[in-house]
């Protein structure tokens, strides 16, 4: 049923990659994704395609599992890759109708298209091997730095822990609600999109006044257990910066020295 | 006063309706005094105030006038509101609406994270609270996978983490089915045995009322009955007034009184009722015996 589904995608496990902190987990997935754009020549992917493949190799997640992360955006990857291929000036190698290849489009856009697969690939792996929990809270001590400058650190941290523990609650109610209106002989899935879509109306507004109220009573809960936002706080689990997370710096900063060291070499493809 | 953790001297409380512009008067003064370590009752109809009168124990609404006192502070006292609600704990009716976290030990934590007490007594803490409830082995458990009675026993846990003084308990079996209802139940009553934490009960359960030390019937706003439930029950008359039922077996011993016996209508329980009943009956019989032999 509808609860079946899976909470963003973390895949519990206890690899080296799991265990790392998720504030070094979300700088390192910064610095990739800088590394990723930094890369000017296809040896540059192969350096990187090692560097993901013992990532995942020490994560013990399927590769099948993590190139499905791909799926939802390939329509967009495929637009990448024949947006660049057609519409690429130089030496013409192919031409019919309106259509030109030409050997600069064949390379920018398989480029492209690699540098969209490799941006994806790294960042679910950093979803794949955190818990939304650690993210969280890896959000929060990064942000925090920034309070000063009024960036609401904690309650954005507060606000998402909170939307995580809804999720299955408002997913379960949407599954009543749904129930209840089409024994009262609503029909949700059929017709043209039109009606579906008006159909859905006597579904979100029950779940929206149920939604208000679970807040008003949530927010009476959290005061009454002295509630008063991030200041003072303590935590249960405080994060902590271990040699694992010195390993896993090593091991980016080996890359960047890579990626750097073959542009030199090899220069722009 | 030393023995009184909370002291209500005739709140009243009225709120303005949005709509009308009405005043409405829901509490109607009303004196009461929880004492240290009783179990407290508090019966009532749907609205007859009884959850009203509830969150003006910790200051989540305050009196319009009148005073109450928790521990000796005054909850009109804004500046005291944390030192109140840290000696309050209270549980409301549902479980899913109080809950933070998406695990329980982290949602039983939450209550000493906002105190500010430091990690290791906040592992004590949830760690007691948690085997106090029984809910030990689910503390890595995501809360939506749990029954009802055990996300209660779970919120019940978050509060206690905050070692209160009192625990107030906002019908906190109406969502819940007898399983569930009979789990928060024991736990309530081994709290205030073993542990002797002070409770009181917010409900309309007559079978729930019937275990508490003390029982306060509200109607209207104001206190229309008290003492204890061997005191109340037997007033069916009464009670039938104020729109409240009798437990069952009380029931059965009025009727019969009502026709022409004699039995003594403080009961309260199944067992108690059964036994007054099965002596009567012997009776009976042995007085036939010697109607016989005669």
């Amino acid at each position: 049923m509808l609860k079946d589904i899976t909470l963003g995608q973390y895949f519990p496990g206890s690899s080296f990659i799991h265990k790392l902190d998720p504030r070094t987990k979300i700088m390192i997935m910064f610095a990739y994704v800088v590394i990723v754009f930094m890369i000017q020549n296809f040896e540059g992917y192969i350096a990187l395609t090692a560097f993901l493949a013992v990532c995942v190799t020490v994560s013990k997640i399927s590769p099948k599992y993590l190139i499905k992360g791909l799926k939802p955006i390939l329509i967009f990857i495929v637009f990448t890759g024949l947006f660049n291929l057609f519409l690429t000036s130089g030496t013409i190698v192919w031409h019919w109708w309106i259509f030109t290849i030409t050997k600069e489009g064949i390379s920018f856009a398989a480029f492209m298209v690699l540098r969209l697969v490799f941006l994806i690939l790294g960042t679910s792996l950093l979803t794949l091997t955190t818990s939304p929990i650690a993210l969280t809270d890896g959000i929060e001590h990064l942000l925090s730095p920034f309070k000063k400058i009024g960036v609401p650190a904690h309650e954005i941290a507060m606000m998402m822990t909170i939307a995580l523990r809804f999720i299955p609650t408002l997913l379960d109610e949407t599954d009543k609600i749904m129930k209840a209106q089409s024994a009262r002989g609503a029909s949700l899935d059929s017709g043209n999109i039109l009606s579906r879509a008006k159909a859905m109306v006597p579904i979100l507004i029950p779940l929206f006044i149920s939604a208000f109220r679970r807040a008003d009573e949530l927010a009476t809960a959290m005061e009454c257990r002295c509630y008063r936002g991030g200041e003072n706080r303590t935590r249960l689990y405080e994060l902590k910066y271990s040699v694992t997370d010195g390993l896993g710096w090593l091991y980016t900063i080996i890359l960047f020295a890579l990626i750097i060291s073959l542009n030199f070499v090899f220069g722009k493809f | 006063m030393t023995d009184n953790i909370i002291s209500i001297q005739d709140l009243i409380f009225e709120y303005k309706d949005e709509d009308t512009g009405e005043i409405n008067r829901v509490l109607n003064g009303i004196n009461l005094d929880v004492h240290k370590g009783e179990f407290l009752a508090v019966l009532g109809h749907n609205g007859s105030g009884k959850s009203t009168l509830a969150k003006h124990m910790n200051a989540i609404l305050t009196p319009t006038s009148g005073k109450v006192f928790v521990h000796g502070i005054n909850t009109s006292d804004a500046a005291q509101l944390f030192e109140i609600r840290r000696r309050v704990g209270m549980v409301f009716q549902n479980p899913d609406n109080q809950m933070v976290a998406t695990i329980v030990e982290e949602d039983v934590a939450f209550a000493p994270e906002n105190l500010g007490i430091d990690r290791d007594e906040i592992r004590k803490r949830v760690d007691s609270a948690l085997e106090i409830v029984g809910m030990t082995a689910f503390k890595r458990h995501a809360p939506h996978m749990l029954s009802g009675g055990q996300k209660q026993r779970v919120a019940i846990a978050g509060v206690l983490a905050m070692k209160p003084e009192v625990l107030v308990m906002d019908e906190p079996t109406a969502m819940l089915d007898p399983s569930g209802r009979a789990e928060i139940m024991n736990t309530v009553k081994k709290l205030n045995r073993e542990e002797g934490m002070t409770v009181v009960l917010i409900t309309h359960y007559m079978d729930e009322a019937v275990q508490a030390d003390r029982t306060v019937v509200v109607d209207n706003g104001s206190i229309a009955m008290q003492g204890t439930p061997k005191e109340i029950f037997p007033q069916v008359d009464k009670l039938k007034e104020l729109g409240l039922d009798t437990p069952q077996s009380t029931y059965l011993i009025y009727m019969l009184n009502k026709h022409g016996f004699d039995f003594d209508p403080a009961v309260l329980d199944d067992e108690n009722c059964a036994r007054i009943l099965l002596e009567r009956l012997k009776q009976h019989n042995t007085d036939l015996e010697g109607v016989a032999h005669d």
